[in-house]
């Protein structure tokens, strides 16, 4: 059979073979044909070997074996082994021969229960076992040796009765015996103290006597193997003795004479010799200290390095990896070949080596290491690169002694290696830029050369393309030139030209045309000549296939084209990033970091989500990139909020709503004072209008402002205040619940509000308005307006007077009612040109409050901000159809998605997000807000 | 331990396959596989030794069978490397020169030397003459 099917020129005919011969087996057992059944089970076996299915022949082992004769059941354990394996019930069957007399029979049991026992049987018939390991023929007492082995392993608590037969092997004389009883003991240290206790105690003389003699023993032609008398015995004695010693001061001491003889009498010259010294350096560098011998085993590894063998130095960098942690210093003396060894042709040495110098990098001989790692990367083979670039970009972080060196040797790594850096490794890389601040022009000028050179690599094109967005300025205006530089002259289009070539490179991926795309808008704020040639390239990407650039692209063109006074706040530079927070979150402990994102997320048309993972790291990148100090993120709101207004109020005439709204978000940032500041200009409006006023109507859980006046005014209602109201009877003036605010002063006009509740109604607030004229001037026709967003209902009272005393001689009161339709609910106005703030959340405690604010409606879309304490990010909406949905994410898996039929509805759907999170950081992450299907026509 | 044996032709043939740790078949079957696929193209400058999901491979070559031990990682691989050498002097001795065809033809022999030679995964006689005399011992029985 086995000529037929060595015959088959093709699988198809072996397969025809074998299933033909299987037929034939099957009808064979079928028959109970008994004279060729162990015939059959041979071709059997081979057929399983070609890999064939064979099931149907696992009971004729059975029968096999409990046939009389040897040579079946010789084969039929051979089949048992072969065919079957521990989980299959069948075996229980065969466990009668162990007891049977025949010598071999018992052998063949043994045999098959070493190989392939199960548990079960393991307890059934470990007595067996151990009463075999005292029978006369010494083919049997090894045999059940090893069985114990096997059966120690799958019933370790068991061990106990083995110890006293296992010790009673290692006095045996025969090899064969030793050296399983060796083994035997080494198996049952490691799994039980008390039979290490024991072992040690009663048999560490013995076997350092037992190892003496054999070191010391004449040539035996039987055992030797190229001039050492068995050195696997040699190699089960030492592993046996470094699990004694380990640990025992006495034990080792009393090992170290025969370790010192074999360390320095065998012979070096051929494999069985060094596997000795391998073994015997292993022992020395386990046991209890000894200088003297450690002093030998490390200069045994030297010469093993230098050794011409590939496997001798492979052992021997293995060895050293060890080594390191007792005696780092004699370690280090072996540093040039071990750097020799990472430059080897063969992987496996160059992984150890690669390993081995990773750990002896330290603070002072990081600087040559790494160079020549880096040195190395040109002329490394692929496979190699990630591993190296790995470990390069690790020891530079961990050890770099200051920040231009590390940036050098990450633009080095980036240029030789930039596609097989991970994206973790780039972010740090632009924290750490983003924190060198003396850096950036450095660095910007090294990325642009670099990019001339090394274009086709993707981590080095991105972070080229980020580093021009953000300072490209200092490109082409050579700030920060540091001596050692030489100078460039890089023009405006230059810049844009490098952006321009990466995001039209055809191998660019979505994350780095998406983050081309940014740097773009960004630079087209910065070089005003280039704006109109960026914009064309931002616009040949409205037709992008993928939606997330044409996403950007519109929204980006829309910026562009109508919203130049937004612009240059829009794409400020990042705000530094924290390395603390950075670094604390990347190891996965603190939620840290907040996020400038300037991208909404990508979706696909009828709302289908699907997670793309590009984006995930794109946002994770842009949410790396900022965590904004609050300072600078109340500034930026500020100037948004600054931007917006100026617009609004020259558009609409005197008395329409203008905007406001700072110093919620001031106060929650924590920074500005109830009173906001206002500009001189305003003031001047003020007075010379008389007609300026500044309701604010701060709300139970929210607060919600907005202002009827030409000019922009400020309000001050505070969360921390918000949260302290309780019904309480009216009272025409202060309330003693709710203390009053002055809500806008300025040198002209000062304006108080006074709170108070009616009880049993607290939808509604009554706010009494105060306002005094500081001025010299007497107010004629003063007239108080107030706008609110529409989930609020306003009532407001005649003025007590309109003509306003000047030099604070006389006040004019009014009061305003305000109903709250949305009381204790979280609420979100929108209104066209208002500036509203929604509600914040406080429903648990461990999700840290945030507010949403919609800044501005556009006509294709809605601008929001979303806070968090200390914090914040920003979001920009194209498209009156909005939905939410959580990304499908490897922490938190939540798969959902909203439509939303208005903008309400999203913030509904945030918060109920936000409440399924464990902080807000993770839900930063994960909450995309989407354009649906609607696209805005231009 | 030893956690498998595998003997393989240039080809990827499997010419004697022996398990110490309970796999699936198809499990085996993508074991020896991706055995070859890493052994097959080696240098014979290269280390005997690759690693191995877990664990490592030593193998050594013979004419144009790939002799595959799979060890745990902290095992001696010397020692290893030598007890393929045994194990090959074992047949060699036993079908007095051996080449691949008395592998192919005598198969179940080879499972029985090899029986002899390692149990459990360890290491059961270290002497080519004694586990040659028991082979004769157990032939005449037959």
């Amino acid at each position: 059979m086995i000529r037929a099917i060595r015959a088959c020129k093709t699988a198809a005919e072996e397969r025809a073979v074998v299933r033909k011969e299987c037929a034939a087996i099957r009808a064979a057992i079928n028959e109970n044909d008994t004279d060729y059944r162990h015939r059959n089970l041979a071709k059997l076996m081979f057929i399983h070997m070609l890999g064939y299915p064979t099931h149907f022949g696992q009971m004729e082992c059975l029968k096999l074996i409990a046939s009389p004769g040897f040579p079946e059941k010789r084969i039929g354990y051979l089949g048992l082994m072969l065919l079957l394996d521990e989980r299959q019930e069948v075996l229980m069957l065969v466990t009668n021969s162990l007891k049977q007399y025949p010598v071999y029979i018992v052998g063949l049991a043994l045999c098959a229960l070493g190989n392939i026992c199960s548990a079960e049987m393991a307890r059934d018939l470990a007595p067996e076992v151990e009463r075999l390991l005292q029978f006369r023929d010494p083919n049997i007492r090894k045999k059940a040796a090893l069985c114990s082995i096997r059966i120690l392993k799958k019933v370790p608590d068991l061990a106990e009765n083995f110890i006293n037969p296992a010790t009673a092997l290692l006095r045996e004389k025969h090899h064969g015996v030793l050296i399983t009883g060796v083994q035997l003991c080494t198996d049952l240290c490691k799994i039980s103290t008390e039979a290490l206790e024991n072992i040690r105690k009663k048999c560490t003389d013995g076997l350092v006597r037992t190892l003496k003699d054999l070191a010391n023993s004449p040539y035996s032609p039987e055992y030797d193997i190229a001039g050492i008398t068995d050195p696997f015995l040699h190699i089960r004695l030492l592993k046996l003795l470094r699990v004694l010693g380990e640990g025992d001061a006495d034990a080792s001491d009393s090992m170290n004479d025969i370790l010192a003889q074999v360390a320095t009498k065998t012979e070096s010259n051929k494999v069985a010799g060094n596997a000795i010294l391998y073994e015997c350096v292993q022992t020395i560098m386990s046991i209890e200290d000894n200088g003297g011998l450690r002093v030998l085993a490390i200069n045994i590894l030297g010469r093993f390095l230098s050794n011409r063998d590939n496997n001798i130095r492979y052992v021997a960098l293995n060895m050293l990896m060890k080594a390191v942690t007792a005696d780092g210093q004699a370690v280090q003396r072996h540093r040039a070949t071990i750097l020799e060894c990472v430059k080897d042709s063969d992987a496996s040495i160059r992984k150890r080596a690669l390993e081995l110098v990773y750990v002896l990098v330290n603070d002072t001989n990081v600087k040559p290491l790494a160079k020549e790692l880096i040195d190395y990367l040109e002329v490394s083979d692929q496979d190699f690169r990630a591993d190296l670039t790995a470990k390069i970009c690790s020891i530079v972080a961990k050890f770099s002694p200051e920040k231009i060196w590390y940036i050098d040797q990450m633009l080095k790594v980036l240029s030789e290696a930039g596609n097989f850096v991970k994206d973790e490794v780039w972010y740090a890389l632009i924290v750490v830029i983003t924190n060198a601040s003396e850096l950036h022009g450095y660095t910007v000028r090294a990325l642009y050369r670099a990019f001339q050179t090394s274009a086709e690599q993707e981590t080095l094109v991105r972070v080229t393309v980020w580093c021009i967005g953000e300072y490209g300025d200092m490109l082409v205006h050579n700030v920060g030139m540091l001596d050692i530089e030489d100078p460039i002259t890089v023009t405006e289009s230059d810049a844009v030209d490098i952006v321009e070539i990466a995001i039209n490179r055809h191998a660019s991926d979505l994350t780095t045309k998406a983050m081309a795309l940014v740097a773009l808008l960004k630079l087209s704020s910065r070089f005003p000549s280039c704006s109109e040639r960026i914009r064309e390239i931002i616009v040949q990407f409205k037709g992008s296939f993928v939606l997330e650039l044409q996403q950007r692209a519109i929204e980006f063109n829309a910026i562009i084209a109508k919203h130049q006074n937004i612009r240059s706040t829009l794409v400020e530079r990042m705000p530094v990033l924290d390395e603390a927070a950075f670094i604390g979150r990347r190891a996965g402990s603190l939620p840290g970091a907040a996020s400038t994102t300037t991208v909404p997320s990508v979706s696909l048309p009828n709302g289908v989500a699907k997670p793309v993972a590009p984006l995930v790291d794109l946002l994770d990148l842009s949410s790396d990139d900022a965590p904004a100090p609050s300072s600078s993120g109340g500034d930026f709101l500020q100037d948004l909020l600054g931007v917006d207004l100026a617009p609004a109020s020259q558009q609409s005439g005197a008395g329409q709503a203008s905007k406001s709204g700072n110093d919620v978000l001031l106060d929650l940032l924590s920074i500005g004072s109830a009173s906001a500041p206002t500009s001189s200009s305003t003031v001047d409006i003020l007075s010379s209008d008389s007609s300026n006023k500044a309701p604010v109507l701060p709300l139970d859980d929210l607060s919600s402002v907005s202002l009827s006046s030409k000019a922009s005014s400020n309000a001050a209602p505070m969360m921390d205040l918000l949260d302290g109201f309780a019904p309480s009877p009216p009272t025409e003036n202060n309330g003693p619940v709710y203390p009053s605010i002055t809500a806008f002063e300025s040198n002209s006009l000062r304006l108080t509000f006074n709170f108070s509740k009616q009880p049993g109604n607290p939808q509604t607030t009554v706010i009494q308005a105060t306002f005094t004229n500081l001025t010299s001037n007497t107010y004629t026709d003063f007239v108080f307006q107030a706008a609110v967003p529409k989930f609020l209902q306003l009532h407001l009272d005649p003025a007590s007077s309109s003509t306003l005393p000047a030099a604070g001689n006389g006040s004019i009161t009014q009061n305003l009612k305000i109903t709250n339709s949305q009381h204790g609910k979280t609420i979100f106005g929108v209104g066209h040109s208002t500036l509203s703030e929604i509600g914040h959340n406080d429903l648990d405690s461990s999700i840290p409050s945030f507010s949403l604010f919609v800044l501005c409606e556009y006509d294709y879309g809605v601008h929001l901000l979303i806070l968090f304490p200390k914090t914040f990010m920003w979001f920009m909406y194209i498209s009156t159809k909005i939905f939410v949905y959580e990304c499908q994410s490897q922490i938190l898996p939540l798969k959902a998605s909203f439509r939303c039929r208005s903008i309400e509805e999203i913030v509904c759907s945030k918060l109920y997000a936000t409440l399924n999170m464990q902080n807000y950081v993770v839900q930063r992450k994960f909450i995309r807000v989407k354009v649906c299907d609607v696209w805005p026509q231009y | 331990m030893i956690r498998f044996i595998l003997l393989q032709n240039r080809q990827g043939k499997t010419r004697l396959a022996k398990y110490y740790v309970p796999l699936e078949d198809s499990e085996k079957h993508k074991v020896e596989y991706e055995v070859h696929r890493l052994v097959v193209n080696r240098d014979p400058k290269y280390t005997n030794f690759v690693e191995f999901r877990t664990h490592k491979i030593i193998y050594r070559r013979y004419a144009g069978l790939f002799f595959s031990l799979c060890v745990d990682i902290t095992d001696n691989e010397l020692a290893y490397l030598e007890c393929i050498h045994l194990f090959v002097e074992i047949l060699d001795h036993f079908f007095s020169n051996v080449c691949e065809l008395d592998l192919v033809f005598n198969f179940h022999k080879v499972y029985l030397i090899l029986d002899e030679f390692i149990l459990a995964g360890e290491l059961q006689e270290t002497s080519k003459k004694a586990i040659i005399e028991r082979m004769g011992e157990l032939e005449k029985l037959e």
